[in-house]
């Protein structure tokens, strides 16, 4: 340990519009360390690594670094005071048409003094040295487009290593990364390290947390809500204090499932994942939690006939079921409310009544001819059963408020019966009286089918499900029933610690 | 509702109006049926082409090949008939096998092989514009026309195909409305009904606006994608038939303004009633707004070389009005 911070950052706030994103973040980082910062969707991560990086200006706080006043109004600015940032998508940290020299040196081609003609060999010399001085072993006339996405993040990471900062933030660098590509990951990191930079780590993944955290800081709705510096690292309590749990929630009157609508046996997900089975009974509502990435979106696709198991079998109403296509499943009756409704669920060209009644037009059509007087009936129906915030059922999607989007887009799925009804995230960028009804809307019509919803943030998934079931690896490692919950051996699973005791 | 609505509704249909009543006063004779059929004569064949490249923007692709399947037809035509000395319906067929075949090649190019619908539909313009000239060495069709063999052709467009291009229906005055007119309505009613009150419609304005949304709510996307780029090419192919029948002979050099005119009133079409995507009923007032346009100016005497000019300047108003003024162009 080394002693003082070299980047030191106390209260700091930022709001979007009404929304406060960050309601008073402190945080310091060490020369010579890895802190690494967690925290669900939405927590703020993203928001506090534009502002460190200068993409986002404060609202309120104070930045220091090495004990001076940092305030960047620009990325260039951060990057000339010695914070430099590795953004999550990779494509931003490396220029794809070009080859690894050139990328190298991309930086030292602008601003002030660069030469006006482009010399390769000069480049050449130059990125040799940046690369050795990062013990960064690549054929440095590659063209980045056929490298792994390994060695383009490792070209990102040195190319930011270029600047010489004191402080590298690495934003969820192994996101997309295999695990033997995160470990050489790992190792450049360390040399980093060992080089006396002060790190911050993004990450959800405990793997990566285990192998290298000197620290751990926990973000919870735009604040800190937790700070782990001693030695062994407290990993539950960081998953603890991310996810969170208030004591007393409206408690669930817990029901037992009527008999299996759907079962699963050694099913496989992704390469390297362990088989699980599972078994879906008729009126419970089982929750899947887990980090983000441990296959929840994985397993609703593949549930929903997007994409197939690697190995295993379905079975539906007691018959074989293998979705070759989502149309196949809708007609099986097997429903998915995907996740990220701006991306996978709304159509923005159309109104409320068009986007409710998407899927079944079909059965809203006589002889192809659509029977606009049913969508506009079955629409209103639903506005009315789920307590759509709107003005008729033909105002624009933009109009409305994000609960009241999700609601719709929850609404497009129930105006028909469903036998196995699966919710990705459907709590995302939900405000909490949206998230109730739909909650409430969903235990209360519960009968009849199998509800299924994939949940990162424990509350919910402990507000809403008969059942919770823990994922990890891609693979289910628990199951609880929503009734005294042991929590302690909940987020042991969750951060993926060896099981006490049976399942 | 406020002033910009107002604007964005029904601006470019008071400008439509306005510019009739402009033309009513200054130009004498403009207010006439035949002066009416004249206009929707000149762009029959351009609006059937934008109807047809409607179907591929509202799935969110473009069609650049549609005025070449029209000359491809359009020689097609004219090969069957005047060299392979078959009837009428064997032409008629062979156009619209020809659309349909173009059509499939581009969706498969673009669905299958995730060529990018511009580029995919611009290779096939250009493979096309080459093709209908390899069977006559670059020659114009018409008959006693000599082969490349050194023989004569010797057969004739039919009279059946010709009164595709030549008769006219009695309407209130005997021999008024030229068959391609009524081409262009029934095929401008029927997709717009496809479009706005079909289930089919309803799922290609889906798949344009969120694929991802439209796969995940069941829709076969590829299928409505590669649908669209045959509707396209059936369109097409029959405005090239109502071209060849026009012009009796199979013309290497006509319809060269054919795309730029058809996509011109396609885009148009978007600034009408404010629905700021593409709608058939818009492309069809827009190929009627520039006909007006350039049978009005004709009337009064303007050259010929301030044609393209002036439907420029309707173009990019009417863009004006889809983008600068619409919500949806705000994002």
């Amino acid at each position: 340990m080394v002693e003082g911070a070299v980047f030191r950052a106390a209260g700091l706030k930022k709001s979007f519009g009404p929304i406060q994103v960050l309601g008073g973040v402190g945080l310091e980082l060490h020369a010579g360390e890895v802190t690494v910062l967690m925290g669900a969707n939405g927590a703020g991560k993203s928001t506090l690594v534009k502002i460190v990086s200068g993409v986002y200006s404060l609202d309120q706080g104070e930045i220091t670094l090495d004990g001076k006043p940092f305030q960047p109004a620009t990325p260039a600015e951060a990057i000339r005071a010695g914070v430099v940032t590795v953004h999550q998508n990779i494509a931003d940290g490396v220029v794809a048409a070009l080859d690894v020299a050139t990328n190298l040196t991309l930086d030292r081609l602008n601003g002030k003094g660069a030469p006006l003609l482009f010399n390769p060999r000069r480049v050449r010399r130059e990125a040799r040295k940046v690369a050795d001085a990062m013990g960064l072993s690549i054929d440095l006339d590659a063209q980045i487009a056929d490298l792994s996405l390994a060695d383009r993040q490792m070209v990102a990471i040195a190319r930011a290593m270029a600047h010489e900062p004191k402080v590298l933030i690495l934003d969820e660098p192994t996101s997309s990364l295999s695990s033997a590509e995160a470990n050489r990951l790992f190792k450049l990191i360390d040399h980093l390290r060992g080089r006396g930079v002060a790190i911050l780590y993004i990450s959800h993944r405990m793997s990566d947390i285990r192998r290298l955290a000197d620290r751990i800081i926990s973000l919870r709705d735009g604040v800190i809500a937790g700070v782990f510096g001693e030695k062994p690292l407290d990993y539950e309590g960081a998953v603890n204090a991310m996810l969170g749990q208030k004591i007393g929630l409206s408690a669930v009157a817990v029901r037992h499932a009527d008999g299996a609508i759907f079962s699963s046996e050694h099913l496989k997900i992704a390469e390297g994942s362990t088989p699980f089975s599972l078994t879906l009974g008729d009126g419970e509502i089982v929750a899947i939690t887990g980090l983000v990435g441990v296959g929840k979106t994985a397993l609703a696709e593949t549930l929903f006939g997007l994409r197939k198991p690697l190995a295993g079998n379905m079975n539906l109403n007691g018959r074989p079921y293998a979705p070759k296509s989502t149309s196949e499943a809708i007609d099986a009756g097997v429903f998915l409310v995907a996740k990220d409704r701006a991306e996978n669920g709304i159509v923005h060209d159309f109104n409320i009544y068009e986007n409710m009644s998407l899927p079944f037009l079909q059965r809203l059509s006589r002889m192809g001819i659509l029977r606009r007087g049913a969508e506009r009936t079955t629409a209103r129906q639903q506005i009315s059963d789920l307590g759509i915030v709107c003005r008729t059922e033909r105002d624009e999607m933009g109009t409305l408020s994000g609960g009241n989007q999700q609601k719709v887009m929850v609404a497009r799925w129930m105006s028909q019966n469903a036998r196995l009804f699966i919710l990705d995230e459907p709590f995302q960028g939900v405000d909490i009286a949206a998230r109730r009804d739909i909650a409430a809307k969903l235990r209360a019509s519960s009968a009849g089918r199998t509800t299924l919803i994939f949940v990162t943030e424990l509350d919910e998934a402990l507000e809403t499900a008969d059942r919770i079931l823990v994922m990890s690896e891609h693979s289910i490692v628990g199951e609880h029933r929503n009734a005294e919950v042991d929590m302690d051996r909940l987020l042991a699973e969750i951060a993926g610690q060896p099981v006490r005791g049976a399942a | 509702m406020t002033v910009r609505d107002l604007a964005m509704r029904y601006g470019f249909l008071a400008l439509l109006a306005a510019m009739i009543a402009y033309f009513a006063v200054s130009a004498s004779g403009f207010v006439s049926p035949q002066s009416a059929v004249f206009i929707f004569q000149s762009v029959a064949i351009t609006g059937v082409l934008a109807l047809g490249v409607t179907a591929t923007l509202v799935v969110g692709g473009f069609d650049l090949s549609i005025g070449s399947v029209a000359t491809t037809a359009m020689m097609a035509a004219a090969y069957v008939m005047v060299v392979l000395e078959q009837n009428a319906l064997v032409a008629v067929i062979v156009c619209l096998a020809i659309g349909v075949i173009v059509g499939l090649i581009n969706g498969f190019l673009i669905v299958y092989m995730r060529v990018p619908d511009l580029l995919a539909t611009l290779g096939m313009m250009f493979l096309l514009v080459g093709l209908q000239r390899i069977p006559t060495e670059g020659r114009s069709i018409a008959t006693g026309m000599t082969m490349p063999d050194g023989s004569v052709a010797s057969g004739t467009f039919s009279p059946a195909f010709l009164a595709l291009g030549r008769h006219r229906f009695d309407f209130f005055i005997p021999n008024l409305v030229p068959v391609s007119v009524v081409v262009l309505l029934i095929l401008a009613v029927l997709i717009w009904f496809f479009l706005e009150y079909t289930r089919f419609g309803r799922m290609m304005y889906a798949v344009g606006s969120n694929e991802r949304a439209a796969q995940l709510a069941g829709a076969p996307v590829k299928a409505y994608k590669i649908w669209a780029y045959v509707i396209s090419g059936i369109f097409a192919s029959i405005g090239g038939i109502l071209l060849a029948a026009r012009l009796g002979r199979g013309d290497i050099a006509s319809g060269n303004n054919l795309l730029l005119d058809s996509v011109a009133a396609a885009l148009i079409g978007f600034a009408v009633l404010g629905a700021a995507k593409p709608n058939a009923f818009g492309t069809a007032i827009g190929a009627l707004f520039v006909g007006i346009l350039l049978q009005g100016l004709t009337m009064m005497n303007a050259p010929y070389y301030t044609q393209d000019f002036v439907k420029g300047v309707v173009l990019v108003v009417a863009l004006v009005f889809t983008f600068a003024l619409s919500r949806s162009g705000q994002k």
